[in-house]
């Protein structure tokens, strides 16, 4: 197995979380998903270099790397908007009025689902289950839910964004 | 009713160490480890209280720790299922945003109970302010000694490692959960070996619901006797339902199980939203089948009414559904989730899924005939039971009872052939 290198290096907290981490899992390779978290909190999302970073790091292929971000959606290839937008879509959330909620987020931002305004402000993603099921409809900006949506807090909640 | 799991819910600041200190948490951990009271006693109390998995499954839990060999010399592990997606279900969020450190405590109580040095604590990615309260609570927790080296100066050590997934449903089974978590994509295993006997990193390794292990501390301080007192014979104690839909108080509810489904909707949900009358109910989660309201009225939310009902308690995500919904639209919403979720691993499920959701896709934009609700049939039948895990399952029951319970809605949405 060839292990690639790599010369990036990540905050020097993140490294000795990562450091901890490896101490206390049995394996290096199970490292995986927190070196990936660790680089899309600081970088935004994760670019090449960076996934031959994590290869490195946790002594797997690049290859597996890719596997294992292209598995999961959370996971960005590209960047995100500043303010990446999650309406989930599931049952619940479609009963309490999902699709006006959608068709609110398209209209305001001009983008559909995987799309990006063109300032880079915002990026629209339709997500499944949440688990907001009692609360729907749930929106998620970022990493913040905002629950009982209705097209008019939606829009209201866009518009304050900076 | 005797609350168990939400028992601290109403309590201002519950997710800090020093209320839950006052709360009683914690108390049953330090008895169990200072009396000592032996592992296989733990596990012996468990099974006599006959608790069942509240993930889905419901296997029972003290079964499930029996089952892991204590000779391997290998060390063994304990995974939390915190990737709680199935939707309809939002009760794990609430428990570990108002209470972690009680989970915390269920969960050591466990591991001393199964010979376990590392609990993984596998969280879905979605997850904001629960894993925020659940890293906060692990580190008080570690700073106060009850977590780590020396726990409550018993001499027993128990790390306690957070992992943070990253979106995927699969990870919430319990092989898939494994397999993501030894840093892979979620892809589901096959069994035997069962986790019990070879699961993460290859050693034996228990997968416990939240809600499982918060119900432990209570076993343990009144005894499995008292817990099997609450509920029905055949499935003892309280389970927390997710209520969503178009009721007054939509919510979670700590309810004994065997409680009736209409008593929980018309009394503590308050009923139906003005305006809005029941026209169904999926009560454990999307990937059961669905109820009418004939069955409503007599369906308890136990173990084994809704399997006499020709239904499952799974996850108890009550989904209640209102007259003004299209069946036939949230079917396809459920196909497209499925689809969406299938780690492609089995053809009959990455196949059938996806083919299910262009049928189903079809039918909604007028385009369907007869033909395609057979194939719908067919094409399920196929599926179920022909995979590693139960995904495939979990949209052949939704599509069939559909089409079983409100075949009129498809009939009416379908052409008799193709149009021209």
């Amino acid at each position: 197995m060839t292990v690639s290198s790599s010369t990036l290096k990540l905050a020097p907290e993140a490294e000795a979380r990562i450091d901890d981490l490896q101490r206390r899992y049995p394996t290096k390779a199970a490292t995986l998903l927190p070196v990936l978290w660790e680089i899309q909190t600081q970088v935004g999302w994760l670019p090449q270099e960076w996934m031959a970073y994590a290869a490195a790091r946790c002594e797997v292929p690049v290859s597996k790397v890719l596997g294992v971000v292209s598995f999961y959606t959370m996971f960005h290839q590209e960047q995100p908007g500043r303010h990446h937008v999650q309406v989930c879509r599931n049952i619940s959330c479609t009963m309490l009025g999902a699709e006006a909620i959608l068709a609110c987020v398209r209209e305001k931002l001009g983008v559909t689902n995987g799309g990006r305004t063109a300032d880079g402000k915002f990026s629209l993603e339709e997500v499944e289950c949440l688990a907001g099921c009692s609360w729907g409809p749930v929106v998620q900006i970022n990493r913040t839910y905002h629950e009982n949506m209705t097209p008019e807090k939606t829009a209201q909640l866009l518009d304050s964004l900076e | 009713m005797t609350k168990i799991i939400t028992k601290n819910w109403g309590v201002k600041d519950s997710h800090l160490l020093s209320v839950a200190r006052a709360n009683g948490v914690y108390s049953n951990l330090e008895r169990v480890l200072k009396t000592p009271i032996a592992p296989k006693d733990v596990v012996e109390a468990v099974k006599k209280s006959g608790l069942r998995g509240r993930g889905g499954a419901g296997f029972p839990a003290g079964m499930k720790w029996s089952f892991v060999p204590q000779n391997t010399g290998k060390p063994i592990y304990l995974c939390v299922n915190a990737d709680e997606s199935e939707p309809g279900t939002n009760k794990d969020r609430e428990i570990l945003e108002r209470d972690p450190h009680l989970m915390i405590e269920g969960a050591l109580i466990a591991a001393w109970a199964i010979g376990c040095r590392t609990v993984f604590f596998y969280i879905r990615g979605e997850f904001d302010l629960p894993e925020r309260r659940i890293r906060a609570a692990a580190e008080e927790a570690m700073k106060a000694g009850i977590v780590g080296d020396n726990v409550m100066g018993s001499g027993w050590s128990c790390d306690f490692i957070v992992h943070r997934g990253a979106g995927a449903y699969i990870c919430g089974e319990e092989t898939g959960l494994i397999s993501s978590l030894e840093g892979g994509r979620g892809e589901p295993k096959i069994k035997p070996p069962f986790p019990a006997v070879k699961g993460a990193f290859g050693c034996p390794t228990v997968v416990n619901n939240v809600e499982t292990l918060c119900a432990v501390p209570w076993i343990m301080e009144h005894g499995g006797e008292a817990y099997a007192k609450i509920g029905t014979e055949k499935s003892p104690g309280t389970k927390v339902i997710s209520v969503s839909g178009r009721v007054k108080r939509p919510g979670n509810y700590e309810i004994p199980l065997g409680y009736g489904l209409k008593d929980l909707i018309d009394n503590e949900c308050g009923g139906m939203q003005d305006g809005y009358r029941l026209k169904a109910v999926i009560p454990g989660g999307s990937s059961v089948p669905v109820m009418k309201p004939e069955q409503v009225a007599t369906l308890k939310l136990d173990y084994e009414s809704c399997q006499a009902h020709g239904t499952f308690l799974g996850s108890a995500g009550c989904i209640v559904v209102d007259h003004t919904q299209d069946m036939v639209k949230l079917l396809h919403v459920l196909a497209r989730f499925y689809s969406h979720e299938s780690c492609g691993q089995c053809t009959p499920c990455r196949e059938g899924t996806g083919w299910a959701y262009r049928i189903l896709t079809k039918i909604v934009q007028g385009r369907g005939t007869k033909k395609d609700i057979d194939t719908l049939r067919s094409l399920t039948q196929q599926m179920d039971g022909a995979t590693i895990c139960a995904l495939a399952s979990a949209l052949v029951m939704p599509v069939q009872s559909f089409l079983k319970q409100f075949p009129e809605e498809f009939e009416a949405k379908v052409q008799e052939t193709v149009p021209a």
